[in-house]
């Protein structure tokens, strides 16, 4: 398989990033569309989005919620009759409307993530209780007020860690030097 | 003894998962399987890395690669997450060499290369191939007789096809449920998606969702529910009161790691398998065995 290199249309651009080129094979059966468990709470169907997309439709398909009620279960992807892998696609689309900024869409998952990546990437690891923490101060902090007594259970029975797993020095450095050289790299396309 | 590379995960090492990380390595313990934990493993960026960096998120999971590749044993991951990732990761580096070559430009930042030779594989996979059925009811000292168990796969431990298990209709979880002399009851659901990490910021969505298998399940007589993921375990187990509250239900329906169930039927000790850290007691349901 060799990667497209050339971005001029939106289609191109997808095309380019590993995965994507299944696209152009998506004949609307809407097997991925009836799959899906959240198709319904999207305001563009999984099959609209790869139509929107197919017509160009960039901006339309960048700022949907569409994508971000997506929950990385595959089951659109096992079911394809084409071999499109559209949650590979979702995961695409994500990523643009990041670089673009235009991930608001409604939905605080495009927060949660970004909340998620920015510890996993700092510290090498996750510490759930800072990385929800975090994420609720950012996006609702009355929700943080309602997550207490999930958080006191979790507490009692041992299972909130307030200190993060640490890698050791030479680990994160490594880490840091690697994720540094992916960000001048500019993408996967 | 085999011999694998272990890579527990954040949520099963430090995080709210703990239990399983105890169960997998006790019941492994039990089967012969050793676990050689990778060094200095970072977190593989999970769903939520992918879908904001896709570089960043493929170089943090081949950072992990690379280092399990050295070592030259198949990696095992309780977590179907980072499962998922490995696998994904694997098949796109080695599907696209110009892509393979980008991801080894910014390992080569931190003195490493990947080969794209490094095998990831579930623990349940693991166990129900490599270890076999046979071999863990020979350890069965405390059978679970009569116990009606759901067995749920969720979404990311069969899907995409990695070839171990059935994408939609999946039937390993069940004959180890057997193996253990307890009863997997028909679940429509098992690999229906618990919402994932939406729990956290589209909670409504989410508790919609684990209503539907926690009803499922019990409409079918389940009297607990097997997992083999820790987001599904923490989703089920510790949310279930919100989805009582949102849908005015009174389910109180143990959920367990596949590895607690397994060391239950293998007699082992509390300290082994964690049950008391469960939210939902399961005390109850499995006075008998215990």
């Amino acid at each position: 398989m060799e990667l497209k290199t050339k971005t001029d249309t939106f289609i191109d651009e997808i095309c380019a990033i590993p995965g994507g080129e299944g696209i152009r094979l998506c004949i609307q059966c809407g097997t991925c569309t009836a799959s899906c468990p959240n198709a319904d709470k999207m305001e563009h169907t999984p099959s609209q989005l790869i139509a929107m997309a197919r017509a160009g439709m960039r901006r339309e398909v960048l700022s949907s919620n569409a994508m971000w009620y997506c929950l990385s279960c595959y089951l659109c992807t096992v079911r394809c009759p084409r071999g499109i892998k559209q949650t590979g696609l979702m995961h695409a689309f994500e990523c643009l409307a990041v670089r673009d900024g235009l991930s608001y869409a409604g939905t605080f998952t495009p927060t949660m993530y970004r909340s998620f990546n920015h510890f996993a990437c700092a510290l090498g690891s996750l510490p759930e209780f800072g990385f929800m923490a975090w994420f609720y101060i950012l996006s609702n902090p009355l929700r943080a007020w309602k997550m207490m007594p999930i958080a006191w259970n979790l507490f009692r029975r041992g299972r909130l860690s307030i200190k993060a797993r640490r890698l050791t020095p030479e680990g994160t450095n490594q880490l840091r030097a690697i994720l540094d050289k992916a960000e001048s790299l500019g993408g996967v396309s | 003894m085999r011999y694998y590379t272990y890579f527990p995960g954040c949520s099963a090492s430090e995080g709210g998962a703990k239990a399983y990380n105890w169960s997998a390595r006790a019941v492994s313990k039990v089967l012969d399987v050793d676990l050689a934990e990778l060094e200095d493993w970072n977190c593989c960026g999970s769903t939520p890395s992918s879908s904001v960096d896709e570089l960043g998120a493929y170089c943090m999971a081949a950072r992990n690669l690379a280092l399990a590749e050295k070592r030259g044993l198949d990696m095992v991951t309780p977590c179907s997450a980072c499962n998922v990732i490995f696998n994904r990761t694997n098949t796109y580096l080695n599907g696209y060499p110009q892509f393979k070559a980008k991801v080894n430009e910014a390992l080569a930042a931190g003195d490493l290369e990947y080969h794209g030779t490094a095998r990831v594989r579930h623990m349940l996979d693991v166990l129900t191939t490599d270890v076999g059925y046979d071999a863990i009811t020979s350890q069965v000292k405390n059978p679970l007789s009569s116990l009606k168990v759901a067995p749920y796969y969720g979404c990311q431990v069969v899907r995409p096809k990695f070839g171990f298990d059935h994408p939609e209709y999946p039937q390993s979880l069940d004959k180890l449920i057997a193996s253990l002399g307890a009863e997997p009851v028909p679940f429509p659901l098992k690999t229906r998606c618990c919402g994932g990490s939406l729990i956290i910021s589209e909670e409504d969505v989410a508790l919609d969702l684990m209503h539907k298998l926690l009803d499922c399940a019990l409409s079918n007589g389940a009297e607990c529910l097997v997992t083999v993921c820790p987001l599904c375990q923490t989703n089920l187990d510790v949310y279930q009161n919100r989805v009582n509250k949102k849908f005015g239900t009174d389910y109180k329906l143990p959920v367990l790691f596949f590895t607690q169930l397994m060391g239950l039927a293998f007699g082992l000790e509390e300290k082994d398998l964690g049950l008391k850290t469960s939210i939902i007691p399961v005390e109850k349901v499995l006075a008998k065995y215990i």
